[in-house]
């Protein structure tokens, strides 16, 4: 057998991947995988292939997510739950920086040495572009956030290549997916009781001679075998853009992304807003399940003493009022203008701010909004009356 | 993508902070006060430098940061100034500083006024109230130009003893500065002009396609200066407004400064208006 290199293809049984979870946890990663707990499919440590949801399938629409069990299910026909890598990348509280008083004076200690690297298994497309995306914010806006850095240069991923899709999933109208990419470690794409496994960089490469060193029986792939496994998430995008379901599954939904900017920017005033905001209870769940929103605050967190203070920076979201809060009152005081503001940063100025759209087509905002409110759903509906003005007089059109 | 240009050139951790002493204060209208902070760290005073327009964040541990425009004088970075109105917990907390207190300061941070592209233009500093002091590191600038370009400080305040700096009207007048005031409600010792800023506008005789305004205030006292002006023919090219949104940390990242496409703290917080005419009259944005 010869060494694994970047972009060769092997066969990986599941005493295989374990070996891959083995030597990844002896090279120092914690190993996060999806796994079923409260009633979903989340991303948790990871010791053994026993703990990943073979045979569970997630059924998602507008404010739902149910789980199912089916015997005919692979290991990774699910697809995303409410985590992303967003949760371990850019956790929802971090300490960014410590100060200590000695007498009167503060002092600022060097950032504390950073956690172990992660390695994450089972990342779908949509999420590897979402994180290129968040790339994009932390490291790529003139300023570098040291934090996320650490940790993002020793990530290690395990994608897999998606061959089934929610109702909620249109990955393929952002060109997020279904096939995994722009980068990763080491792609799976499952048959039967096997994964084909991709090599996608050097440090893949090392791992999977790891697990073969320690036993691993890796096989090398075909090229017809090759073509079959890249026709796996190719299949399936075929389907979504046909609007098709997948083994009788519902089909998944789609977004006419065709100058959407302009569309969204030009109807700031459009009644939808208001329309959306009679449904929308300002929940924030949306942006927290959103892989790519970014928005924070900090918050002083100081001991009894007040001579030792943390700052500690928690995920905000545009649909609180503190969001935008400036002399005691908040610049969107409407449900409307909060909604508009997610939307159209979303979808619109994203695009000015990190030329690319914030949208992966991961569709966990519909899921996981408690009243099913849609962003497709939403877009479509402003596309189909472009240019409605709001009925309120006390409006001025920009 | 936008283009910052007033970066650091090399990579610092934004979320370092640098303590500072309070070396004089200066109580300048009601609730609002001038503190003169010197950096401790002998490397950072000496290294330090702001372009006028800029912003700090000034942070009192275990109470928080605000963002405050430097309004000293840029060619004098020995001590910086900032002022300041007591209006909310960091502010209050600062009040209630006195000299020799520590101050630690994380910046400077933003996009400036375009002093750099004024050469031999007429400048027309419109401020509302508070709005003065990030224009005051400008006028520091421009009281020693000698392109033969104008400069006029055109300064409203609601009532006579809000206007800002009045003890330094002379100086800048005597150094050719045109400096005009006016209120929205007059006192028994008033005998100025009563009204807003944009009145002022109206009287000033206007070069338009050799004018620049720099305007700060309330946002619906700038979209009316930067209307009045470019209604007299100045190019919204040439109008810049210096927006104050909330923030948490002055890079781009924590998101809650945007304004349409814009990071107020990155992108502004001086935007030229034709960038953001059209987001300026969407209410609630």
């Amino acid at each position: 057998m010869t060494a694994p290199l970047p972009g060769s293809w092997h066969w990986l049984d599941p005493a295989g991947l374990q070996l891959v979870i083995d030597a990844l946890r002896r090279r120092g990663h914690r190993v996060v995988g999806p796994q079923v707990a409260d009633g979903a499919i989340v991303l948790r440590e990871l010791a053994s292939v026993a703990e990943l949801p073979t045979g569970w399938l997630d059924e998602q629409d507008g404010g739902s997510y149910r789980l199912r069990h089916d015997p005919a299910a692979g290991t990774f026909d699910h697809v995303v739950g409410p985590h992303s890598l967003k949760n371990f990348l850019f956790p929802a509280r971090e300490t960014i920086a410590s100060f200590t008083r000695t007498d009167g004076a503060w002092t600022q200690p060097h950032a504390p040495a950073p956690d172990p690297p992660l390695a994450v298994l089972g990342v779908r497309g949509c999420d590897l572009a979402a994180l290129a995306t968040q790339d994009r914010v932390f490291l790529g806006s003139g300023y570098v956030d040291e934090a996320y850095k650490a940790r993002r240069e020793r990530l290690f991923l395990v994608a897999v290549n998606c061959r089934r899709a929610a109702a909620t999933c249109f990955c393929h109208s952002m060109g997020c997916g279904p096939a995994a990419g722009p980068s990763f470690d080491l792609a799976l794409t499952e048959f039967g009781n096997r994964f084909a496994c991709e090599v996608g960089s050097d440090c893949g490469a090392a791992v999977l001679a790891d697990a073969i060193a320690a036993g691993a029986l890796v096989t090398a792939c075909s090229e017809a075998e090759i073509d079959a496994a890249r026709g796996v998430p190719r299949d399936l995008a075929a389907r979504m853009h046909a609007r098709q379901g997948v083994a009788d599954g519902p089909a998944p939904r789609s977004l006419d992304t065709h100058g959407i900017r302009d569309l969204l920017m030009r109807n700031l005033e459009h009644p939808r807003w208001d329309e959306v905001a009679s449904r929308c209870l300002s929940c924030t769940n949306c942006t927290l399940v959103c892989p790519t929103c970014f928005c924070s605050s900090v918050q002083e967190v100081a001991d009894l003493s007040g001579d030792n203070v943390d700052r500690e920076r928690q995920w905000a979201s545009c649909f609180s009022l503190d969001h935008a809060r400036m002399h005691g009152q908040s610049v969107r005081s409407s449900t409307a203008s909060r909604y508009r503001q997610w939307l159209t940063h979303k979808f619109a100025s994203w695009i000015d701010q990190f030329d690319t759209s914030g949208c992966t087509g991961c569709g966990r905002c519909i899921t996981w909004c408690p009243v099913g409110i849609d962003v497709t759903e939403e877009i479509a509906a402003i596309r189909a009356t472009d240019g409605a003005a709001s009925p309120d007089p006390g409006r001025e059109t920009p | 993508m936008t283009t910052a240009t007033y970066l650091p050139s090399a990579p610092t951790d934004p979320w370092r902070a640098h303590p500072t002493r309070i070396v004089s204060t200066v109580d300048e209208t009601p609730g609002v006060r001038t503190y003169e902070l010197a950096f401790e760290e002998a490397g950072i005073r000496a290294g330090y430098t702001f372009a006028a327009g800029q912003f700090n964040m000034l942070y009192l541990p275990g109470i928080g940061e605000a963002a405050i425009s430097v309004s000293s004088d840029p060619d004098h970075c020995g001590t910086i100034a900032h002022t300041v109105r007591a209006v909310g917990n960091v502010t209050d907390a600062l009040a209630r500083l006195a000299v020799g207190e520590q101050v630690l300061v994380r910046g400077p941070f933003g996009t400036p006024w375009p002093l750099d592209a004024v050469e031999g233009r007429d400048v027309v500093i419109v401020a509302g109230g508070l709005g003065l002091a990030s224009q005051r590191a400008a006028i520091h600038r421009l009281s020693r130009r000698d392109d033969g370009g104008r400069t006029i400080v055109l300064h409203g305040a609601k009532r006579p003893e809000g206007l800002l700096y009045a003890a330094d009207y002379d100086r800048w007048r005597a150094a050719g500065i045109d400096v005009r005031t006016v209120v929205d409600e007059g006192d028994a010792f008033w005998i100025g002009r009563v009204g807003l800023a944009t009145h002022l506008l109206a009287d000033l005789h206007l070069d338009p396609a050799a004018t620049t305004i720099l305007c700060c205030g309330p946002d619906p006292m700038m979209v009316g200066v930067a209307e009045a002006a470019t209604n007299r023919g100045v190019s919204t090219e040439h109008v810049f407004l210096s927006l104050e949104r909330n923030m948490a940390c002055a890079v781009a990242h924590c998101g809650l400064c945007q304004f349409g496409p814009h990071f107020v703290c990155r992108d502004g917080p001086v935007l030229r208006y034709d960038r953001i005419a059209g987001l300026m009259k969407v209410p609630q944005l």
